[in-house]
Parts: C-alpha cells; structure tokens; sequence
C-alpha cells in the first residue's frame, strides 16, 4: 500500500509545475520516435508470426468437417482483435519499452543528471515522464493497430501457402459476424495498457537508488510489475466493457 | 550571500547533520570540508534542496528558501548553477546542447545569441571546438568543465561544488580549482564547494567550514587552517607524511 502511495503522488508531481507546451510538444515528438517507430520492426515481427502461428494451432483443432473451414480465420481476427495485439503485445511493450525507460531513468538517478534539472529549477518527473507516457499513451494503439493487420495477413500468409483454406474462404471468415466494437474495446484496452506500462516503468526507474545492479533491478522489476497491472487491468475491462 | 542556520539531517534515525550554522560569502570561494561520510555533501544536498532539513533554514540573500513554496524555490533555483561530482551531464546530448540546456528551458534568448553565450562559457573554460561532440566521448577533466560551462551559462548568482576534483589527476584538479575561483571572482558569484583535497583548501578556500561526524567544529579561512587548535581538523590537515613536516609553519 506505501509503494501504491507514493506510485499515486508520483502521478500527481507531473501535472504540476509544468514546462511550456512547446517544450513537451518537442520531447514528446522525440519519446513517440523513440516509443513507436522504432518499435514498429519488431511488432511486425512477432504479430506476423503470431497470426502465422494462430491459424495454424486452430485449423489443428478444427477436425470436424460439419465447421467451415472460413470459421478458422474467423477464429484468428477474433484472437488478434480481443486478445493477442492488446494484451500479448502490451508484455512484449513492456519488455521492450518499460525497460528501456526505467533503465534510462534509473542511469538519470544514479549519475545525478536528475538532480542537475531538479536544481536548474525543473520539475524532473515532469519534464521526464510525463512525454514518456503521453507518447506511450498515443504510440501504443498505433502499434496495436499495426499488430493486429500483420497477424491477420500472417494468418492469411500461412493459411492460403499452405493450403489449410482458401484466400476466399479466409477472407470470408475475416469478413463474417464482425462486430466493430471489438476494435473499440482493444483500442480503449491499449490506451489503459500504455498508460499502466509507461508510468510504473517511470516510477521504478525513477526512484532508483543505488548503483547499475540496482538499475537492473529497476528494469526487471519495472517489466514484471508492468505485466501484473496489464493482466489485472484485461480482466477488469473485459468485465466492466464486454 | 548564503546563511544556513540550524541544520540537522536525519536518514533512518542516524543522525548525520547537527545543528550546522554559517554564512557563505558573496565572491569568495567557501569550502565546506572534512573526511569521507562526515555529511559534505548531505549538507550540500539540504542547502541547494535536493534534500530538505530535518530542522533549520537556508537562506539565500535573506530569502527562506528552505520553507519558501515551490514557486518560489523555483525561481531561486534558477539563480543557481551546480557543478556535480561526475558532471552530471546529458548523455543523450552533446556538449552544445548540454551547455546551452539551461538557456533552452529558462529563458526565450533567440538560438544565435544561445550558441553566442553557449561558445562564450565554453571558451571561458577552455573548451573550444568540442561542440558537437557526445558527454561520452569526452574526458572526465573535461566533462568537469563542461560542467562548469552549463553551471555558470544562466549567470547565476550561486554556483554550487560538489567535489569537483574527484577523479581528477593532481594538475587538472588545480586547474579546475582555479577555474572555479576565477569565475567566482569575475562574476561575483557565492561559491560553495564540497571537498576533502588539501590542494584546493589550501589553494582556493577563502572561507572554510570544517565538519566532522554530522557537526561543524571549525570555520575559518585556509591562513588559519594550519593552526586551527582542534585536533580532528589537525587530524584531517597533517594526515601524510609532508604535511605533518610542515605543521606549525604558515602555509598559505
């Protein structure tokens, strides 16, 4: 309960004594190409794979001919959409950005580089945190978006090569009983992922102490926290939304 | 000038600070010393508000700037200019942009007449044509005047030392210790620097403050040091061989 506590003033330090919005605008521009773009590679990656991997699994357990075969790709949007781009690429977000910010806060702490702004008069967790998480909060869908279209053309991919069901049967199934607010709940779901991943991975870095062991701590215990909150956060929002 | 009255620090009922009071003077270089774990740089710490007193106040030209609100501690703090023990610099940026951070943040100076004052600080410390490159492709003598350079870029009427030797070989450490002394001379900045080098205490301590476990036992200038009368000032003055040679002659 003290470290929720202090997590909570945390969150309040960065809405007060602000810097002038161009000055966010810059940083926040910086953190979205640091945060998004270059993550796009490796979200391609695995999301396609995922995709691959999903329609395979599926046609695998579909052994009855009385379900058609379109209801296999069927299958895999509605994994991709509820499920794998959200939540699965939230840890693989976490893993790869939440550790990046706690550890590079965490270096900030330890070489004193936040106690040189703190003393030039800014507000450290502010001017550091604070575009770390709106970038999180705006990259993050983007990323799950990009997730989500590269797992269903992976499915395809593999499904079609293959020759589990046909490029019509696929699309088809992709195109079947589709309910558009699935896309909203994963949206809504990514932006509370991003926000969760981006500020507890800040506040494990930034109230390192100690020396690079300890920064390594931050970073591990930044992921692991992080996963905690999204799973906790999916089952909660699947309640309240669905 | 600076006047700290009453400070006593605390950190898991270990007592660190007692009741340390004094003045730092307006153009002098002020040397707060003593041996390692003695509270320096926690009484640093406490005076710039990086940490805040148990008990007691600094004031900064009569300001309360230990109880002032946060408004008020961030207009003072923008008078400050602090050099830390590794530098502190910006990895992510390079030397310019280090440099020219302060002015980035806290002022609306067009970017010519930033880079004017930015070349201007550097020059000052002895650093030309390094602009461009990376915090971590510099020396740590270097890195210190770098330093320097974005302590002293706002013109601030405070510029604060954290053992701005350590690391330093004996010559860059004279160096560094002179540079600081000019700069507060010519500017006529109040200077404080945290430090346990004999060579800067007796180079450029114009007023010294000696702590010793948490308690100020000794204040005076680097004249008088050798001839304090208190033993564990003594102890920390004639710790080598060639000091103890040289106790009870004028040194400075």
């Amino acid at each position: 309960m003290k470290e929720f506590g202090r997590y909570m003033i945390f969150l309040g330090s960065l809405v007060v004594r602000r810097e002038t919005f161009i000055t966010y605008y810059r940083l926040v521009v910086d953190e979205c190409m640091q945060i998004g773009v270059k993550s796009i590679s490796l979200f391609v990656l695995v999301s396609t794979f995922m995709g691959a991997v999903t329609t395979v699994q599926t046609a695998f357990n579909l052994v009855t001919p009385l379900v058609p075969r379109y209801v296999i790709s069927q299958v895999v949007r509605e994994m991709t959409v509820l499920e794998l781009a959200p939540t699965i690429m939230a840890i693989i977000f976490a893993g790869k950005i939440g550790s990046s910010m706690a550890g590079g806060l965490g270096t900030m702490r330890i070489t004193e580089q936040i106690d040189a702004l703190e003393v030039m008069g800014i507000n450290s967790s502010s001017y550091l945190v604070l575009p770390k998480i709106v970038a999180s909060m705006l990259m993050y869908p983007l990323l799950v978006i990009v997730a989500g279209v590269c797992s269903i053309i992976g499915g395809y991919l593999v499904g079609t090569l293959t020759g589990i069901l046909t490029p019509t049967e696929y699309i088809m199934g992709i195109r079947s009983i589709f309910n558009d607010y699935t896309i909203t709940f994963a949206l809504i779901k990514s932006v509370v992922f991003a926000f969760l991943i981006g500020s507890i991975s800040c506040f494990k870095g930034y109230y390192t102490q100690g020396g690079a062991l300890e920064v390594g701590i931050a970073s591990t215990e930044a992921v692991t926290s992080s996963v905690i909150a999204v799973l906790l956060a999916d089952y909660f929002l699947a309640n309240l939304l669905l | 000038m600076i006047k700290i009255k009453n400070i006593s620090k605390s950190f898991n009922d270990k007592s660190v600070l007692r009741n340390i009071s004094g003045e730092f003077d307006k153009g002098k270089t002020n040397l707060i010393i003593g041996s390692s774990g003695t509270g320096k740089s926690v009484l640093l710490k406490c005076i710039v508000g990086l940490l805040h007193p148990d008990t007691g106040y600094a004031f900064y030209d009569l300001r309360n700037f230990t109880d002032a609100d946060k408004d008020v501690k961030s207009e003072i703090r923008r008078e400050i200019g602090m050099l830390f023990q590794g530098g502190a610099l910006f990895d992510s940026k390079n030397v310019q942009e280090n440099v020219m951070f302060p002015l980035d943040i806290l002022t609306k100076m067009p970017y010519d007449e930033k880079l004017d004052r930015v070349n201007f600080c550097l020059k000052r410390v002895g650093l030309e044509n390094v602009n461009k490159k990376m915090a971590s492709e510099i020396s740590g003598g270097m890195k210190k005047r770098v330093g320097i350079a974005r302590a002293i870029v706002n013109n601030p009427n405070y510029l604060f030392c954290d053992e701005p030797n350590s690391g330093l070989d004996p010559q860059t450490s004279i160096l560094i210790d002179e540079l600081i002394s000019e700069i507060t001379h010519e500017f006529n900045i109040t200077t404080i620097i945290v430090t346990h080098d004999m060579n800067s205490v007796l180079g450029i301590g114009e007023k010294i403050m000696f702590l010793h476990k948490g308690d100020k036992l000794w204040e005076g200038s680097n004249e008088d040091i050798t001839h304090s009368g208190v033993k564990e000032l003594d102890d920390f003055v004639f710790i080598n061989k060639v000091m103890k040679s040289l106790k009870g002659t004028k040194l400075v």
